[in-house]
């Protein structure tokens, strides 16, 4: 029994583990768009963008959520001025700009000597870099991303299920999708310490994807997804500290784990549910699409 | 009759690219009307010109003040993998106002009343994946119900679907165009669809025709607005249209046609 409440006597584990549940709802809640909206490729782009500005951040001793902040920020809008000029397409844009960004900071980290160990926790996630100051940062953050979910419930889901319609039927789609964006990249941002920059994207995934196979609901994806995104980060936090291994694997493991179990329990059904979720395919008993 | 939407020589462009020409079209309280052409004619623009949502590079729009559109996409766009149930498909009609996610009593009895008056009572709980393609399209006329709509506008309704389907959208529309609702529909089925309609405009890019299918479903309108000979034949008196298997002197005179 002392052995399983060895790590509550430590204050960073305390902090820890708080930051990592509140990390895990704040993905999930997040990833239900980003997955139904199919931005994963983005949210996965962005980490490793921001990643650039973590790293710029530490070299000049600057604040890291404002420096990797205004880095993410920075990539994005080169991203969409990439974009518009309509000769590569915005996953090439993507590809280009945060691997990149992604890039540099690897060499700033190697060329101003900061410790590998350091530079492991930004990319793999740690229990150690995370103070009480981090704690109400996540908690502010995950409060104003569930109000916004809340208040804006609605008009998010039509705007996602059926962007179209949703601006013809006077919702202003251009402010909720921009809202969505800086809700993806202050999740990234928040998170990032805990779950790591590599790993970070397969939070934002895995969660909305398990709730989808358990339900055929979108407010009950919405909670499951929030649920299950916090007992991966306290679960996966918790074995970390006991195989010492970074947090942010740990994390993802037991996501993995669960995506496995209930795979095996929902059998080739949950899976179908998923197919193609990102994607507006077909229905059954149709078999053209024409547009004119 | 009063004017909804008058449309004057509109053109719209996509890059540059006109994919509407010069088109006028009125459309009054309790028109019927089905808009025909071929893949890429511009039906789908002239829709969004109607809606607003693509802004004419030439040519004027103008709605009533006020106007409240329906809009139904073509189903074959829609994520059938998305999370949502009948009811939430119809409750998104209902943005503004109430904040809170869950529906007020009020709007729960609203939803019902529009899905009991579609034949869809008793499916609000259904995801929409597990409904037959008549059932789906009228999901998406019932969201566009909810929005108390003089004009209801749809993209391809029966783009895909079995006959069955065809004939259960063709009598909803027609209800509910006798109940006093204005109807603007694209069509690609000639037959199935266009001939069953009061008024018919052809296009291919530009307006090539307009009038009741006795007037426009022609085989000059339809070589003008298709580009490919068609014969028309009378049955049961109506209007059918079919393909004229392509001659060689068909294709010579259809190229010098385009050179001249």
């Amino acid at each position: 029994m002392d052995i399983l409440l060895e790590p509550f006597q430590f204050g960073f584990f305390r902090h820890g583990i708080v930051v990592a549940t509140l990390a895990g709802a704040l993905c999930g809640l997040v990833g239900v768009y980003v997955v139904l909206r199919g931005m994963s490729y983005i949210g996965h782009g962005l980490s490793h963008a921001i990643f650039g500005g973590a790293a710029a951040a530490a070299v000049i001793n600057f604040n890291f959520y404002l420096g990797a902040g205004l880095w993410g920020l920075a990539s994005a809008l080169m991203i969409g001025r990439v974009t518009r000029r309509r000769i590569i397409g915005s996953d090439a844009a993507i590809g280009v700009i945060t691997t990149a960004s992604f890039a540099l900071g690897l060499v700033l980290f190697g060329f101003f000597g900061v410790a590998r160990k350091s530079v492991d926790a930004v990319l793999f996630g740690s229990i150690l870099g995370v103070s009480v100051g981090d704690v109400w940062v996540v908690a502010v953050v995950t409060l104003v991303a569930a109000a916004v979910v809340f208040l804006r419930y609605r008009a998010l889901l039509f705007v996602t299920f059926d962007p179209e319609v949703a601006e013809v039927s006077g919702v202003n789609t251009a402010r909720l999708d921009a809202l969505l964006m800086l809700m993806l990249a202050t999740s990234i941002l928040v998170t990032m310490k805990v779950i790591g920059v590599v790993l970070i994207a397969a939070m934002l995934v895995i969660p909305p994807v398990v709730a989808r196979m358990l339900t055929a609901r979108f407010a009950r994806m919405l909670w499951l997804s929030v649920a299950i995104g916090a007992a991966c980060g306290a679960v996966g936090m918790y074995l970390s500290y006991h195989l010492d291994v970074s947090s942010g694997a740990t994390i993802v493991l037991v996501g993995g784990i669960l995506f496995g179990a209930v795979f095996a329990l929902t059998g080739p059904k949950g899976l179908r549910r998923t197919a193609g979720l990102d994607s507006h395919d077909a229905p059954l008993n149709t078999a053209t699409r024409s547009v004119s | 009759m009063s004017t909804l939407v008058r449309l004057d020589r509109v053109t719209c462009a996509y890059d540059r690219h006109p994919v509407l020409v010069n088109a006028t079209l009125e459309i009054g309280e309790g028109d019927f009307t089905g808009i025909v052409g071929p893949s890429g004619s511009g039906k789908t623009t002239l829709l969004r010109a109607v809606l607003g949502t693509v802004r004419p590079v030439a040519g004027g729009v103008w709605r009533l003040p006020g106007l409240a559109v329906g809009y139904v996409p073509q189903i074959e766009t829609v994520n059938w993998s998305f999370p949502v149930t009948v009811n939430e498909t119809v409750l998104m009609a209902r943005t503004s106002g109430r904040r809170l996610p869950w529906p007020s009593p009020a709007e729960r009895r609203e939803v019902e009343g529009v899905l009991d008056r579609l034949g869809l009572a008793g499916l609000g709980g259904r995801h929409i994946r597990e409904l037959s393609g008549g059932q789906q399209q009228r999901v998406f006329i019932a969201r566009a119900l909810l929005r108390r709509p003089v004009l209801l506008l749809l993209d391809e309704p029966t783009a895909g679907v079995d006959v069955r389907t065809r004939h259960e959208v063709l009598h909803l529309l027609a209800d509910l165009n006798a109940s006093g609702l204005a109807i603007v529909l694209t069509t690609h089925d000639l037959n199935g669809m266009a001939a069953h309609l009061p008024h018919l405009v052809c296009l291919n890019t530009e307006v090539t025709g307009s009038g009741s299918p006795a007037e426009v479903l022609t085989p000059e309108v339809l070589e003008l607005t298709y580009g490919a000979p068609m014969d028309v034949i009378e049955h049961g008196g109506m209007r059918v249209v079919l393909d004229r298997p392509d001659t060689v002197e068909n294709v010579v005179r259809l190229r010098r046609r385009e050179r001249a």
